[in-house]
């Protein structure tokens, strides 16, 4: 018997959920007012639910399709895996996405899929969907695409074109643990494909000649996905990949997806599961390496395995094996030095910058700045306040590690 | 000289600025006008109905940030707003840089306010659902029904405006209600009641929300921290919760148990006998 809508829905958003990314931000800033039709976006995304796992729920996020003629080991929608499989048409999926938009529960689509017949074809039928909603609707809400493996240059750049943001997803964090688990993909095509999509964003970037204006592609840039824990891969490995990646083809975000149980996993699997701490972990170290000025070596350095610890943060992680660095003084030291300091994030130095040229800070000040003074105050020295030597202090970890009830998130 | 100033509705920010303009110009000491509104009237304060301020002439000028930042500030429950803002008001007559004083008690007090102000905004903004209307106009009609903490309809109406421009909408509130018909916003500032719609679309919502959910990890405070429960009543999603979590640890177990079972199907056998030749 076919499958209702509503069924068909249930499977392919059952399905579309191993996927980490939601956002809806960094597009350009756009409306219906001139047009009288459907849709804006205004900069910072909006998370119109939030799902029990803590989740934003900002796009409708569904697969087109579970069927897939490949088999990632990794993956619910693997052709040798026996879940339920669905189909949407591409008119269908125009129809829930507006449908759903208009009562205000999401900012737009994040559409993927599985691959039927061939990589062309279920791209172009992608494609589909995304022109129809801009150009037969009008619909100027968020469009994020994952593009298909192996898929024609000439029609991801025509996805290009009406989505706000493409992904070409990595998979796993080494050409082996790909070649291993998703035996149809191929490393060196899906760094082809992403740098592919750079050159043609950073070509419409450049301003034509004639109308000096820029072209409309990709607004919110591209980005990926990798998956933690179902290869041997160490955080370090890692996080050296995804420093390669945003430093070649100047990728938006790297998203980590923690291998997930998933129903009729394949046997090619490890049995045991990574913590979800350790997911967090990597994001919070790929943070000090986009924004806080860290190499990815110094981050993994104290760490023989190469592996993040799970208990402390790689910030305080790092400060506890570098303690001669310590500690700072906020009147007097750098940006960047600041910035290392644990418990003070980039707003916070900001605002230190800022106040200490009036006056020289105490702790009463930070305080004042919203900082947690004692989390901070064994790693700087302030007007009136000098700590104790880090170096002589052998519990200072244990000052930091968390209460054991959280260590219950693992 | 004792001032009394009611202003109408909940206070709108543009009455507030009139009145507030005409007591600087006459030099209303702060401690000397008693600030209410239509909504959080109370009977002794304004007993003797009191003649309007004086309208003055004259100009005024204050720095453009203290007018984004009185809009907001006035958009609070809080009765204290009207004379938070003359306050301010008053004081930056005499210092110029009151505004970059982060740690006056005034200026704390008013960036705590809009804050708070600014958060409803945004849930506002995330949590407003609209349900379709029957009709036969060549538009669609949505209704809504949203409970903010603060005044902030008039606030946030434009965003629905810039959003759902080809459909007519109503937000109807507590605190008033906004209306787009495609040609303007119209307000009402009475107390509106509790639509009672049903949307059959609301129903694919449940669906989708229930099946993006990953039970094996399950982060209950983080949920509740960014949509916390006042929000749930008027959340079609919202009473799926409690089952989503009882269930998470048995559905998670169940996929593990699914692992066993292990032909391939069809199609799969066909995939791999094709690759193979
Ligand atoms: S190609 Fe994509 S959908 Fe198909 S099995 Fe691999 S990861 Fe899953």
């Amino acid at each position: 018997m076919a499958k209702s809508l509503k069924d068909r829905l249930a499977i392919l958003s059952d399905a579309a959920k191993y996927d980490a990314s939601c956002a809806s931000s960094g597009t350009t800033k756009r409306n219906s007012l001139k047009s009288g039709g459907l849709g804006s976006t205004e900069g910072s995304g909006i998370c119109h639910a939030y799902a029990p796992d803590g989740r934003c729920i900002s796009l409708l996020k569904i697969l087109m399709t579970n069927f897939c003629i490949y088999d990632c080991a990794y993956c619910i929608n693997r052709s040798s895996s026996n879940v339920a499989r669905a189909r949407f048409t591409p008119d269908e999926v125009v129809w829930l996405t507006l449908e759903f938009y208009r009562r205000n529960y999401i900012e737009g689509l994040f559409l993927s899929s599985g691959i039927i017949q061939n990589s062309d074809y279920t791209m172009e039928q992608m494609v589909r969907i995304a022109k129809d909603l801009r150009l037969k609707h009008g619909f100027r809400g968020y469009i994020h695409l994952k593009t298909i493996p192996e898929a024609s240059a000439h029609l991801i750049e025509e996805a290009g074109l009406f989505a706000d943001r493409l992904s070409i997803n990595i998979e796993l964090p080494t050409d082996a643990g790909v070649e291993k688990f998703a035996p149809q993909k191929h490393p060196a095509n899906i760094r082809r494909s992403m740098g592919e999509l750079k050159t043609k964003i950073d070509e419409a970037h450049e301003p034509t000649l004639k109308s000096r204006r820029r072209k409309r592609f990709v607004p919110a840039g591209q980005s990926t996905q990798m998956i933690i824990g179902a290869d041997k891969a160490s955080d370090a490995t890692i996080l050296n990949t995804s420093a390669g990646l945003y430093s070649g083809y100047r990728l938006r975000r790297v998203y980590y997806s923690a291998f997930s149980p998933i129903p009729d996993a394949s046997q090619a699997l490890p049995l045991i599961r990574p913590p979800l701490m350790r997911e967090h972990r990597l994001y919070q170290a790929d943070w000090l390496y986009r924004f806080y000025g860290f190499n990815i070596d110094e981050i993994t350095a104290s760490q023989p395995d190469g592996m993040l610890e799970l208990d402390i943060d790689p910030k305080l992680s790092w400060a506890l094996a570098n303690r001669a660095r310590f500690p700072v003084d906020i009147n007097s030291a750098d940006k960047e030095l600041l910035l290392r300091v644990p418990g003070l994030g980039v707003k916070t130095v900001l605002s230190i910058l800022k106040a200490r040229k009036h006056k020289r800070l105490g702790l009463e000040d930070l305080a004042r700045l919203k900082v947690s003074v004692k989390k901070v105050k064994a790693f700087i020295s302030a007007s009136g306040w000098a700590p104790v030597s880090l170096i002589d202090r052998a519990d200072l970890r244990e000052m930091f590690n968390p209460p054991p009830e959280q260590l219950a998130l693992l | 000289m004792i001032h009394r100033v009611r202003l109408s509705g909940a206070g709108h920010f543009d009455d507030w600025r009139q009145a507030a303009r005409s007591l600087i110009l006459q030099g209303a000491e702060p401690r000397d006008i008693e600030w209410g509104c239509d909504y959080e009237y109370t009977d002794d304060l304004f007993a003797a109905p009191s003649a309007p301020p004086r309208a003055v002439t004259g100009t005024l000028s204050v720095p453009r940030a203290f007018l984004t930042l009185a809009e907001r500030l006035l958009c609070h429950n809080n009765p204290a707003r009207f004379s938070l803002a003359y306050r301010l008001l008053w004081r930056l007559q005499r210092e110029r840089n009151l505004l970059a004083q982060v740690t006056d008690a005034d200026m704390c007090q008013s960036h705590q306010l809009v804050k708070s102000v600014d958060r409803d905004c945004h849930k506002m903004k995330a949590f407003v659902r609209f349900k379709e209307m029957d009709g036969e106009g060549a538009r669609r009609r949505f209704v809504a029904w949203f409970e903010p903490d603060h005044y902030i309809i008039r606030r946030t109406a434009p965003f629905f405006q810039r959003r759902f421009t080809d459909m007519d909408w109503i937000i109807a509130t507590p605190k008033g209600s906004a209306a787009w018909d495609g040609q303007s916003l119209h307000f009402n500032d009475q107390p509106q009641t509790r639509p009672d719609i049903v949307d059959e679309t609301d129903d694919l919502w449940r669906t989708y929300f229930a099946n993006i959910f990953n039970p094996a990890r399950l982060k209950v405070k983080m949920m509740q921290s960014e949509m916390p429960k006042k929000y749930w009543k008027n959340l079609p999603e919202a009473d799926l919760i409690p089952q989503l979590i009882r269930d998470a640890d048995k559905r998670v177990q169940e996929m593990n148990n699914q692992t066993l079972n292990q032909t391939p199907p069809r199609f799969h056998q066909r995939l791999n006998k094709a690759r193979s030749t």
